[in-house]
This record gives structure tokens, sequence and C-alpha cells, in this order.
């Protein structure tokens, strides 16, 4: 049986972790790899890297942390943040990368996304879509795609936006809520389901877990495959293992080799 | 004793090549692990590995597209009968052909064919199966094969990643070592004589993929 993911997300910047993992004896808690490693000993289904580098001269660290990464790591790594050419998605593929997470350069081109596919296949390009509720209180629910962290309002439909890259041959959905993204509030359910039941491909839940439940709810309301969280996990609030049991006992199928 | 990863621009290579370097570092397998376009090192290498990511005519033609190469695999395969390791796309192109976008041929050294996931299923809370069939899953095992020694596969067994909208059916059951299921159930494993080809990535499994690649370096057939 196909078991349902759970994946801790690591924000990098500059070739060290934003918020530095702390849930075990790490002897450089800010270095990504050292993190990913801890990830994948205590059973992470994928681990994806957000590169938040905002300097272009430092952008090829994350091909040096990705390249590491894959020594140690025997687990599917994702990439994501600042992808904006296919010579960038063809470096990190090369670096050990298994899937690439695309944002922006999908809105601004659509034949971007269908490129990619092309490229390496559409079960490794994931498009990452930050929404947000743009409907007023009493219409039917509405969701724009937003950019640059939330800032960026596109006036494109996030409903829509997902069939589209979907039918271009995207293989999955990383979907943030941007309205419950750092509030702890857990995901909008909404907007999961929304996405989920419009699109054939796997959608990752983002944005908001601020308990285990939340993980649960995700997946049993949200319709989610995956779950992606940062915070609890890397202050140390919750382990990997704790979370997969939860949702075990909330009937969700969840993998727990040894 | 080399090993040879054949390198024609399809997929994920590094990690395949640290899958094997660690795997050879813990059963002290002491042969060469080189990463390769040169028809002549496949010839002569001891096991070869055929990755493959994306889709099947891409990597069928990045193949052909290194002259000599398709004979040199040929050779390696059906003269000096050698273990040889497919992996993903690389299994898949094991088949007799291929059926995605186009029809293209396949080696035809285990027959079959590769063809889109069924998706009319439903899962366990009957919503419609997503596609690609993505994640980690179980096998259940259909004729034992050496590269599984020490594993045990099964619904309470180890899981593999699958990464995959295409599905290998083979022609001949014999063939078939292992099957994940998802709605129906999907060739994962397949082998005949000294070929083995798995549709999930070994590298990206862990504990049962290092196993599997630590058995594979072992194999003698």
């Amino acid at each position: 049986m196909l078991k349902t993911r759970l994946i801790p997300c690591l924000d990098v910047k500059d070739g060290r972790v934003v918020k530095g993992v702390n849930f075990v004896d790490l002897r450089d808690a800010g270095d990504p790899v050292e993190a990913a490693e801890a990830y994948d000993a205590a059973g992470a289904d994928e681990l994806c890297f957000l590169d938040i580098t905002a300097s272009y001269e430092n952008r090829g660290i994350i091909l040096d942390v990705v390249r590491r990464t894959a020594e140690v790591c025997f687990m599917p790594v994702t990439v994501g943040g600042g992808i904006r050419t296919h010579e960038d998605i063809r470096n990190l593929m090369e670096a050990g990368a298994d899937k690439v997470s695309i944002m922006s350069a999908a809105v601004r081109d659509r034949q971007f996304v269908a490129e990619a596919v092309r490229q390496v296949g559409g079960q490794s390009v994931v498009i990452a879509i930050d929404a947000k509720r743009v409907s007023e209180p009493g219409e039917p629910l509405r969701w724009e795609v937003f950019t640059h962290g939330g800032r960026t309002r596109t006036g494109i439909d996030a409903v829509r936006y997902a069939e589209e890259v979907v039918a271009l041959g995207a293989g999955e959905i990383l979907l943030t809520s941007m309205d419950r993204d750092g509030t702890r509030a857990g995901f909008d359910l909404e907007l999961t389901r929304t996405i989920s039941d419009a699109v054939s491909v796997p959608v990752i839940a983002s944005g908001g877990v601020g308990t285990l439940d939340h993980l649960v709810e995700g997946i049993v309301e949200g319709g989610a495959s995956a779950v992606l969280a940062a915070s609890i996990f890397h202050f140390g609030e919750f382990t990997i293992r704790q979370a997969k049991l939860h949702m075990q006992s909330a009937g969700i199928p969840v993998r727990l080799d040894p | 004793m080399t090993i040879a990863l054949v390198d024609y621009g399809a997929g994920n290579l590094r990690s395949a090549v640290k899958g094997l370097e660690r795997v050879a570092r813990e059963i002290g397998y002491s042969g060469d692990i080189v990463l390769t376009r040169d028809p002549d090192v496949v010839r002569r290498a001891d096991r070869v590995v055929l990755p493959g990511d994306g889709a099947f005519p891409f990597c069928r033609r990045g193949l052909s597209a290194i002259a000599g190469m398709d004979e040199a695999l040929t050779e390696f395969v059906e003269v000096r009968a050698k273990p040889f390791l497919g992996i993903c796309v690389g299994m898949q192109l094991l088949a007799s052909k291929g059926i995605e976008h186009e029809e293209i041929d396949g080696f035809d050294w285990i027959p079959g064919v590769v063809g889109p996931i069924n998706a009319d299923g439903s899962d366990e809370s009957g919503r419609p199966l997503k596609v690609p069939h993505m994640g980690w899953n179980t096998m259940q095992l259909i004729n034992p094969h050496p590269v599984l020694n020490g594993l045990t596969l099964g619904d309470d067994g180890l899981h593999a990643y699958f990464l995959h909208s295409f599905v290998f059916e083979v022609a001949n059951r014999d063939h078939l070592i292992a099957t994940s299921t998802y709605g129906v159930p999907l060739t994962a494993i397949v082998a005949r004589d000294t070929i083995i080809g798995t549709q999930f990535h070994p590298e990206k499994s862990q504990t049962l993929g290092l196993k599997l690649l630590a058995n594979f370096l072992k194999w003698a057939p």
C-alpha cells in the first residue's frame, strides 16, 4: 500500500539553514547537510530544500548543498527557490535533486513548465503555488496565486492555474496557503481540498502546521497526498516518528520502516 | 572489477553512484564504480547499471545517440551475460516497446510493453488515484531472486520509493519478481538470467534500496 508522505522543509540561505534544526545533537545546527542526514535517520519520507538566497553570486551554493546531501541521504530530495532557467533545473538534477519545485518562472511563462517536463519528465517537476484567499465574505471561495513570499499579487486564479500546469505535464503541486503560513493555525483545508479535487496529480499541503492534528486534517479533510511542515520539527517540538504514529492512529497509512 | 553506470544525460546519476559507493564500502567490494559514456568501458565492465528518468522515448534516443552504446549494451547482456541492473526508465527500456507519447522499441530483453498506469481505480478512502504513483510503497514477492536476499517484502515489509506514470506489463510472469499495489498490482521488479530491473529507485529507498544494491554487487549468476 502506498503510504502518505511526511516532508520536512528546510529554508536555506547562502548555504545555511535559516531556522536551525535543534532536535538532535548536531555539530553545526545551521548546516543543511547535517540537518538532511538527521531527517533521513529520523524516517522523513522526502526532504525539501527551499533556497531563499537573494544574491545572484551565491546562487551556486545550493548546488554544493545538494551534492553533499546526495552523498549521505538515500531518500528523495526536492529543491525549490529561485529556479529561473532550464540550466538551473539541469544543474540541480545533476547535483542529485530528484525533483525541482518551480514557482515564479512558471507563473511568468507557462511554456517553461512544458519545457521542464520535456527536459526531466513530469514526475520530477513540482509546481509550487502560493495561494491567498481573495474572495469577500459571503462570496464563493476564490484564491489567487501570489509570488515573492506573498507580496506580489498575480491576478491568476489558483485553481485554474493548478489545472493548467497539470495539463502541461507537471507531476505534483506544492500548495502553500499564504493566509496560514507561519500562523500555526492549520492548513487552509478548503483550499487544499479544492485544488486536490481539481487535479489528477498528488498535492502536498503546506502552510500553517502547528499541531499533529493539523497533519491529519490536511490528509483526511484536505485530500492531500503528502504534508509538509517546518518549524514543528526543526525545534524538536515533535519528532517525525511521533507525527507518523499520530497520523497512523487516525487511520492514515504511514511508513515506519526500521 | 568495474561497475559501469551509463551516463546518457537521463537522470539523477550522482545519487546512484553515491549509493553504490556506499554499499561497496560496507561490503568491502573493491571494484571501481565509473560513470561512463564510452561503449568500450560498458562492453568490458563486470557489472552495468542503466539508470533513467523522464520519458521512455527521451531515454531511448539519448542512449542511441551515443555511437556504439546500443551494441555495447547488447553484447554485455547477451554475449558476456554479466550482471545488469536497470533503474526506473532504465528498467522500462528492457521491454519490447514503450508507448509514451509515441510507440518506440525497447531492447526487448524482457518481453512486454510499457504503457500508462491505469488511473481508473480509487484509494482506500474512495478518492480517485493520483498519477504519478509517487511515494513509498510495499511490494509483493512473485518469484524469489538473489538480489532480494535478506529482504522481507509484503504488507509488513520494507518500503521502496516509486516515482512513475508508466508501468512495464511483462509478457511472461516468470520474469516478474515483485509488484507494488496501487489500485492494481504494478510491476516493481523484473528479471531474466543476468538481468534485473527495478521500477523504484534503490538509491532513494533507504534500507531496502541499499541492501538491494549490495546484493546486486554480490550477485554471481
